[in-house]
């Protein structure tokens, strides 16, 4: 049985995920990326090789994805994180017609076509307003673990309006918000609802067409999937491997090309 | 002798400035703003009060500007930043016709007429990328504060390039820049010039003309004005010592006495219509 394996090395984590050949996921894992991006990758390869109790040499093709997919030194080749997102939530939710992918420092709204392939996508680019980022600097003005957000948003009864864009100053207005007595978790539901009003933003520019398939990092984040799921008046797809999606498109990826090697050689244009 | 006080509540740090009838400058104080505005206002007062030896009472007029000169009771007149700061400035540089102001959490650039009214402006006020929050956290990610900046960056020989569309985002290229060996005063010398990239878009979009006179926190960084002449080509005033920082809160000052000299002459009006 031959495997194959994608590697995401994201601007926050890496991810890794190994298939077998009935695209099956046999192993996973995830690790910071942290500065040294090449070991990021090395590290969750190896993870994911042990966590599905597989050698290295049964792994015939690896494709690198995510912003850091040339770091992938031991990759056969590089697929863009887009493509990859793509692919793995088609395949995972076969209804999927868009996107939206929530990472730690950027987010992406994409439309594909029933098999997979991409129709239009669209990113912030410029600014880490809307993304997993803007959640971490909310953690950090208010002095709460990342794992803590969602379920202190999901008590807020009157969310607090964030009226700020830029992810420094949202620090400061979060202050200022405590400052005037408002309640944690009401001045997190704001955030939440923030950051699900740029990224809807963001998936109109490409259209949204149902089914709606969530991926990232963000997806953990259960305020910000029903944030999404009541703004969008549409329940997104998301679950447990969500955070691995890109992984998984980059696995599958490698997959087409373990049994493309294996057909017989075409002899296209040769005159018979 | 007629005192008068201007109060500029900024974003970061709220500044007092007392002033006597012939622009001079009695008394100076500087609070950081925090998130209780009108304490910051309070405290800025009365420590410019300690240090002119006056007392509150001898204070005729007290002009409020900055970002939340609404949010304070203080003040028996509120002026808009950009006022207050065309008339700091053309009291030291009276042929200012552009001014560029670089704050904690704000920039903004504005063209005055002759007589000091503000004409056109512009303000960065959605995203830190332009204002010394940029800097701040650019420092921050290579474990410098933000009062180690001036002195880093006067060690610095030439700028390494850094992007500048977002500070959360400088910080991937901060850390990637020093993994290959770049200075920490090289990447902060990049990290003013592509801050005064910025300034130089805003000031192209109000039609700058000279004189430009620069203020604002973010020029006590010596490099700062250095960088903007040489991205101008042209001179830059810049107010001496720190009264870049309290340049706005002077012109609050300068307003508050000519106010009190209308507000005298329509009263003697009123005497002679009245007789």
């Amino acid at each position: 049985m031959a495997y194959a394996a994608g590697v995401d090395v994201g601007s926050t984590q890496t991810k890794a995920v190994v298939i077998n050949e009935a695209q099956e996921i046999v192993g996973r894992a995830l690790t910071d990326t942290g500065a040294n991006v090449m070991r990021a990758a090395q590290t969750a390869f190896a993870e994911a090789l042990a966590n599905g109790d597989i050698e290295e040499e049964e792994v015939e093709f690896v494709v690198g994805t995510g912003y850091g997919r040339y770091k992938v030194t031991f990759g056969n080749t590089q697929v863009t994180e887009i493509s990859c997102h793509g692919r793995g939530a088609v395949h995972m939710f076969p209804g999927t017609r868009t996107v939206l992918d929530m990472g730690g420092q950027d987010t992406k709204a994409i439309r594909v076509q029933p098999s997979g392939e991409i129709v239009d996508f669209c990113m912030n680019d410029k600014c880490a307003a809307g993304t997993g980022r803007f959640l971490g600097a909310a953690a950090v003005a208010l002095d709460l673990p990342l794992a803590e957000l969602g379920p202190t948003a999901l008590r807020g009864e009157k969310a607090v309006k964030i009226s700020t864009t830029c992810t420094v100053f949202a620090e400061s207005e979060v202050l200022s918000w405590l400052g005037k007595g408002k309640k944690t978790e009401d001045i997190l539901l704001g955030v939440h609802e923030s950051i699900a009003a740029r990224s809807i933003g963001l998936l109109r520019r490409v259209g949204v067409e149902e089914q709606v398939t969530f991926t990232g990092g963000v997806t953990k984040n259960q305020a910000m999937v029903a944030t999404l799921n009541k703004r969008l008046g549409v329940q997104v797809n998301t679950g447990e491997d969500a955070h691995f999606m890109g992984a998984l498109g980059a696995a599958l990826f490698a997959l087409d090309r373990i049994i493309a090697a294996r057909a017989p050689a075409r002899t296209h244009g040769s005159v018979a | 002798m007629t005192v008068t006080a201007g109060i500029d509540i900024g974003s970061t740090y709220t500044k007092a400035v007392l002033a006597g009838e012939d622009g001079t400058i009695l008394g100076r104080a500087m609070e950081p703003t925090g998130y209780k505005l009108a304490g910051a206002a309070e405290r800025a007062f009365t420590q410019a009060l300690e240090a002119s030896g006056l007392a509150r009472g001898d204070v005729a007029y007290v002009v409020a500007t900055g970002f939340g000169r609404h949010q304070t009771a203080i003040g028996d007149v509120q002026v808009t930043d950009l006022t207050a700061a065309a008339r700091g400035t053309t009291h030291f540089f009276p042929g200012t016709r552009t001014i560029l102001d670089v704050g904690g959490q704000t920039m903004k650039a504005s063209r005055i007429g002759a007589n000091a009214k503000v004409q056109s402006f512009r303000l960065n006020d959605k995203c830190a990328a332009g204002t010394g929050a940029f800097l701040e956290k650019t420092a921050r990610y290579m474990g410098y504060s933000t009062t180690e900046i001036g002195p880093l960056v006067a060690t610095s020989k030439a700028p390494v390039p850094i992007s500048g569309v977002c500070a959360v985002f400088a910080e991937s290229e901060v850390i990637n820049q020093l993994s290959e060996g770049a200075a920490p005063a090289d990447i902060m010398h990049g990290a003013i010039a592509s801050l005064v990239d910025r300034s130089v878009q805003l000031m192209k979009r109000v039609q700058m003309e000279p004189e430009f006179t620069l203020i604002g926190g973010i020029l006590r960084f010596e490099r700062m004005a250095g960088v903007v002449r040489d991205a101008l080509g042209a001179e830059v005033n810049v107010p001496p010592g720190d009264l870049v920082q309290f340049t706005s809160a002077f012109g609050a000052a300068l307003l508050g006495q000519r106010r009190l000299r209308r507000l005298a002459d329509d009263a003697a009006r009123g005497t002679v219509a009245a007789a």
